[in-house]
């Protein structure tokens, strides 16, 4: 039974990475808890991935902030291009 | 009661949906230039096919179907580059250590932690440096996950990958983004 629940460091920081979006499962976050009992690595890995996942929500709610629009210039040149393709 | 059918006017087409195009297409390959490229290219196709429109959907929707396939195309495209920087590994990939920490990419722990990381302009700035040296596709679906928080589901099927493709995607951007980030700011 157990062996199953052995994980590799890689797969171990890929359900930590899944874990960051809520998305990984209960058996997962069981391989999870169990793989840092003997991997202090993985651990630090994890508690740094918890602090960079914060820095990237403030950093996501501020790029969410700024609309990107075209110019007047650009439509106006979008228009031209497009009436040249009707001929 | 019959259903009215819609028909095309691209003479407001620009007006109407340019806006709204560019910033779809701007939040998903985050580059403003390639966005405009994308747009145009939608609308040319939009007038090129625009006898196939059966008025079955709005305008918008129809010219929406057709900017998602460009980015799909683009998607594919940057995802078939050879000889593009690979993210490095992190682990061996082989042997009995396969699985494993290599040595050179063991985190480290980081100096005043809590402290670098307030939010601040340099910061952001060293977040976006970071996502930029990462190849291509990755920092487009990384960008689209964590930044843009969109559900998996539809990225896997707006750029027509499976979950497990993005997932892996996803711990590959992070572990490169996290060894940038202990190089370039918490460790310096």
């Amino acid at each position: 039974m157990f062996k199953n629940l052995k994980i590799t460091c890689d797969q171990a920081t890929t359900i930590c990475d899944k874990n960051q979006y809520g998305e990984a499962t209960i058996a997962d976050k069981l391989k999870l808890m169990l793989h840092f009992l003997s991997c202090k690595i993985c651990s630090l890995y994890t508690k740094q991935n918890n602090t960079l996942t914060k820095i990237y929500k403030s950093h996501s709610k501020s790029c969410k902030k700024s609309i990107p629009c075209l110019s007047e210039e650009e439509k106006m040149a979008f228009k031209i291009s497009l009436q040249e393709k009707k001929g | 009661m019959a259903e009215e059918q819609i028909v095309l006017n691209t003479d407001k087409w620009i007006d109407n949906y340019a806006d709204y195009m560019f910033n779809y297409a701007v939040v998903r390959v985050n580059n403003s230039d390639l966005a405009k490229d994308l747009v145009q290219d939608t609308f040319f196709a939009g007038l090129k096919s625009a006898k196939n429109f059966q008025g079955k959907s709005t305008e918008r929707t129809w010219l929406i179907s057709i900017l998602k396939r460009k980015i799909i195309d683009h998607y594919r495209k940057i995802n078939s580059i050879k000889g593009q920087a690979e993210v490095r590994m992190n682990f061996y990939n082989d042997g009995e250590n396969e699985g494993n920490w290599l040595e050179e990419r063991v985190p480290q722990s980081w100096d005043n932690q809590s402290e670098k990381a307030i939010e601040n302009e340099e910061l952001k700035s060293q977040i976006e440096t970071c996502i930029d040296a990462l190849p291509e596709k990755y920092a487009m679906v990384f960008r689209m996950k964590t930044i843009q928080e969109f559900e998996t589901e539809e990225i896997c099927k707006e750029l027509d990958i499976t979950s497990s493709n993005l997932w892996v995607i996803i711990h590959r951007a992070r572990t490169q983004l996290r060894k940038c980030m202990e190089d370039n700011w918490f460790n310096i």
